[in-house]
């Protein structure tokens, strides 16, 4: 890998690039923050940000955010609420992309962040759900970004807490689940996406410093890989200058 | 009151009781603590996530069932006295009913409005459905169950002596859970005349009959943030991730910071740091409440 900038950063940009200009973004946590920041940075200058404990905003915070409830992302937001007015957005559908993070993804983007091993007697206890689920289930797509290993990019997930894709093509209409699914997997090492019917994940970009064949080691299915699979493309002067601005420690992006 | 009265009187054995209802801010970790202290035993846990408070009453041994969507140190990662709890029944087993933030907002509406149960789209196809008796799938839609707290705790930022509470910021679910409660005990930063409050009805959290005790807790959210008073102590958070990784490391943790602590203002006398302080000020512009 490059010295110019960390796995996270390039992680972080790579996700900046998923949010389109104007659109309703449900950050959630760590690097997502960073990725609304950097967007609004450059090519997404009127996207607005929802927080699920009770916030809208356009403008980042102007100081560091170790969570979305620290001080500085309520001074100067579009609206300080309750939680369920926040979802109530997220159930009428409008929310156009929501970020999740993930402990375990599978080859149908199904994140796990509640049990590993079994619910019943589980080998580990995850965090779980927060809004993981909500926005899965609810906004019109979803992007997750994790650590790129075998462990954690699994043929099928024994818990699904936050469902993508189930089982294939199909399987969200048939639940009656209203938004679109995943359609993109951020990992430490590359960019995997989904078809536009759904189903199952494919590379789409390796990051610079990785090799298709190392992915392909670290993930726990056979991994469809993209005939014009390319690189992703590495963060820009200005993005990294935004994201040093946003964590200036390098508290999310490992610079410490 | 003081904050041992109002857990002594209002928080007994066996209590469901709702707590971190703002997400990360403003978490009544003074409460807590003092629930610790008592040696609660059979307490439900009921919240959305729980920046790591949870996590030290699992620990403690004072929880035997949690009813809450994220369990675990939002700036850190996972809780590991939850783990312990969950994958080892170390103190003791505990029941989880798992929710999503959406979902555990919704039970505690239900409970609030005197709903049989919330229908809604939110959980449909996740396993979640499954391992919590509280929701039930039926006719392509969910319904969940009423989460009734019999006592919330909030820590805001002034109330008067009636309970009559100002909070501002994002409140999470904390106007569901109040509502929804039995009853409710304000912690408060600043205890103000009534004037103050009813100058601004609209701030005012919770009708007052629901409140039973007001307790003058000034920093009785820390680690956590409150708007205008204090700013969110990460390195204390990254010290209880890091101490709290063994059962015998926690114990330490328990003693330095509850169990061989009398009461809060000895507690805000270690852990305030002059950093912690809210120094940028941003005052609103009052409303006109006139009448006539």
């Amino acid at each position: 890998m490059s010295e110019a900038y960390t796995a996270q950063e390039l992680m972080v940009t790579a996700a900046a690039r998923e949010i389109r200009d104007g659109e309703l973004v449900f950050v959630g946590m760590r690097l997502p923050i960073l990725a609304y920041g950097v967007a609004r940075s450059s090519h997404a200058p009127s996207a607005r940000a929802l927080f699920e404990l009770g916030l809208m905003r356009d403008v980042p915070a102007t100081a560091f955010l170790a969570t979305m409830g620290d001080p500085p992302n309520v001074a100067g937001a579009l609206w300080a609420t309750r939680m369920s007015n926040v979802m109530a957005l997220l159930a009428q559908g409008i929310v156009d992309l929501g970020f999740i993070g993930g402990a375990e993804v599978d080859r149908f983007g199904n994140l796990n962040t509640s049990y590993i091993g079994g619910a019943a007697r589980p080998a580990t206890k995850l965090p779980g759900s927060g809004g993981g689920a909500d926005i899965a289930i609810l906004s019109r797509r979803w992007v997750t970004l994790m650590s790129h290993e075998r462990r954690r990019l699994v043929d099928r997930v024994s818990y699904v807490t936050s469902p993508g894709h189930g089982d294939g093509p199909g399987w969200r209409a048939r639940m009656g689940l209203s938004g679109g699914g995943p359609t993109a997997i951020v990992t430490t090492m590359a960019v995997l996406r989904f078809p536009e019917e759904g189903g199952e994940a494919y590379l789409a970009s390796v990051h610079p410093g990785h090799t298709v064949d190392e992915v392909l080691a670290e993930t726990g299915w056979a991994l469809a890989v993209a005939p014009d699979v390319g690189v992703t493309p590495e963060p820009s002067p200005q993005e990294l200058a935004e994201i040093r601005r946003l964590d200036p420690q390098g508290f999310w992006t490992a610079r410490r | 009151m003081s904050m041992a009265e109002a857990v002594e009187r209002f928080v007994p054995d066996g209590t469901q009781v709702a707590m971190g209802t703002c997400l990360e801010p403003a978490i009544p970790f003074a409460a807590g603590h003092e629930i610790i202290r008592q040696g609660r035993r059979g307490l439900t846990l009921i919240g959305p996530i729980s920046d790591s408070l949870f996590d030290q009453l699992i620990g403690a041994g004072c929880a035997e069932r949690v009813c809450a969507a994220w369990v675990g140190n939002v700036s850190e990662g996972l809780g590991h006295c939850y783990r312990r709890a969950a994958e080892r029944g170390e103190p003791h087993p505990i029941e989880i009913r798992d929710h999503s933030n959406f979902s555990i907002s919704l039970a505690l509406w239900a409970a609030a409005w005197g709903a049989p149960y919330m229908p809604t789209r939110t959980l449909l196809g996740s396993d979640i459905l499954t391992t919590n008796p509280d929701l039930e799938l039926v006719d392509g839609s969910v319904r969940i169950r009423p989460v009734q707290p019999d006592v919330a705790v909030f820590h805001v930022q002034r109330s008067d002596p009636a309970g009559r509470a100002h909070a501002w910021g994002p409140l999470g679910i904390t106007e569901e859970a109040g509502l929804a409660a039995r009853r409710v005990i304000i912690s408060c930063e600043q205890l103000v005349q009534p004037e103050v409050i009813l100058s601004d009805p609209n701030r005012i959290l919770l009708p007052e009959t629901k409140v039973v005790a007001v307790v003058h807790e000034p920093g009785g959210a820390h680690p956590s943030p409150l708007q205008g008073f204090w700013r969110r102590d990460h390195a204390a958070y990254r010290d209880y991730a890091a101490r709290s990784r063994t059962a015998e490391g926690f114990s330490d943790w328990l003693e330095e910071w509850v169990l061989g602590v009398p009461d809060r203002a000895t507690y805000m006398a270690r852990a305030s740091r002059a950093e912690l302080a809210v120094r940028r000020h941003l005052l609103s512009v009052p409303v006109d409440y006139g009448d006539e």
